[in-house]
């Protein structure tokens, strides 16, 4: 069973290129439809958690998924998993490919690609503007973390950190608005 | 090998773990904040390298760590930055897991996430302007006098968004591998 796991979430790491979202159609194929491992409703579940702890949507799935199946054990294992197979090729990377950055025409192709990756970022801040739910406070505070980050002002934890404070201040108001 | 620096490979990538909330590109920021300040990236090679992880599997984190920690320190500094950015998810999915409806409904956490959700999104756009300042107009925002302007980066910036936007699902690795094949034509054989 341990290793049925992770078999299961080293196969859901090497074949998901791009990361994060990527995976969830395969974790979907393995975890619900063959091997039952949690439901249609934990699958829902594990997106809501992932969306709303730190860290990648891999990790905290296969952890979710191993401690369902098999207890703490069963988290190793599949995170274990779900994540050999990066650190192996990313080690493979760092130690043949970089010896070919410095040729001249790989730094070529990479003035082309550091544009492309500004694409990549931007089309992700889009499809994540679309998500978020719009009201004035939001805005605003999305524009002021711009502009923070954009000019460097303060470091990015302290900004997360305020921003999640602000979001409870705001949810507690709220609350007691609706209370009464 | 240094154990002191094993040990700070740990910590920094626990940190990011620990911070980065809406998935990878979030935490380029504080990637920069955390590896570039301590010289074992340049910035443009953090660049280079989102590229190379969009176009090998594995999270953008966890490949991060991996290349930064052998980098450093050699299998054992890739292992030990792994560990770290994984440590922090696996600890807290470990701890919620049993009670996962009642984490999800609490006020504090529905309240501190509507807080973080609106700041993740700004600061990834913060992140897109710069990438694209710093490719098209080789402007870095803290010195904005040394502009210097490429119509050919311009056109590659032009070619690939439009492509994105008209293909929605089309596979990032296909955005890396036309930027690149357009950037080695452009500057190496025209310019």
């Amino acid at each position: 069973m341990l290793f049925t796991l992770f078999w299961t979430f080293f196969k859901i790491g090497l074949f998901t290129f791009g990361g994060g979202y990527a995976m969830i159609p395969f974790i979907h194929s393995y975890a619900v439809e063959k091997f039952k491992w949690i439901s249609d409703d934990e699958f829902l579940d594990i997106i809501a958690i992932a969306e709303s702890t730190p860290g990648p949507i891999a990790i905290n799935s296969a952890t979710y998924i191993g401690y369902k199946v098999n207890g703490v054990k069963g988290s190793a294992f599949a995170t274990l998993g779900v994540v050999l197979p990066s650190v192996i090729i990313i080690t493979l990377i760092a130690m043949f490919f970089m010896q070919f950055r410095d040729n001249q025409y790989v730094e070529f192709a990479f003035q082309g690609i550091r544009i492309g990756v500004a694409v990549l970022v931007l089309n992700a801040a889009i499809r994540m503007y679309k998500k978020l739910e719009k009201t004035p406070l939001a805005y605003v505070m999305m524009i002021i973390a711009l502009l923070i980050i954009l000019f460097d002002i303060l470091p990015v934890i302290l900004l997360i950190a305020i921003g999640g404070i602000v979001g409870i201040v705001n949810q507690l108001i709220k609350l007691r608005g609706e209370t009464k | 090998m240094s154990v002191r620096l094993l040990f700070e490979l740990f910590i920094t990538f626990f940190k990011i773990g620990l911070f980065t909330f809406g998935g990878g590109y979030a935490m380029i920021p504080l990637m920069s904040d955390e590896v570039v300040s301590k010289g074992w990236l340049l910035s443009e090679q953090l660049m280079d390298f989102i590229a190379i992880s969009e176009s090998t599997p594995g999270p953008f984190a966890i490949n991060m760590a991996t290349f930064i920690g052998y980098n450093q320190q050699g299998i054992l500094g890739a292992i030990m930055a792994t560990l770290g950015v994984v440590m922090p998810s696996f600890i807290i999915i470990l701890i919620i897991a049993k009670a996962f409806h009642k984490f999800a409904s609490n006020k504090y956490v529905v309240g501190f996430l509507s807080g973080v959700k609106p700041v993740v999104v700004g600061i990834i756009f913060a992140v897109a302007f710069t990438f694209l300042l710093k490719s098209i107009f080789n402007i870095d925002i803290l010195n904005i006098l040394d502009v210097e302007f490429h119509w050919s980066s311009l056109l590659i910036f032009l070619t690939v968004f439009a492509m994105s936007r008209i293909w929605r699902k089309l596979h990032p690795v296909y955005i890396v591998l036309v930027s690149g094949i357009m950037g080695l034509i452009i500057y190496g054989f025209i310019l």
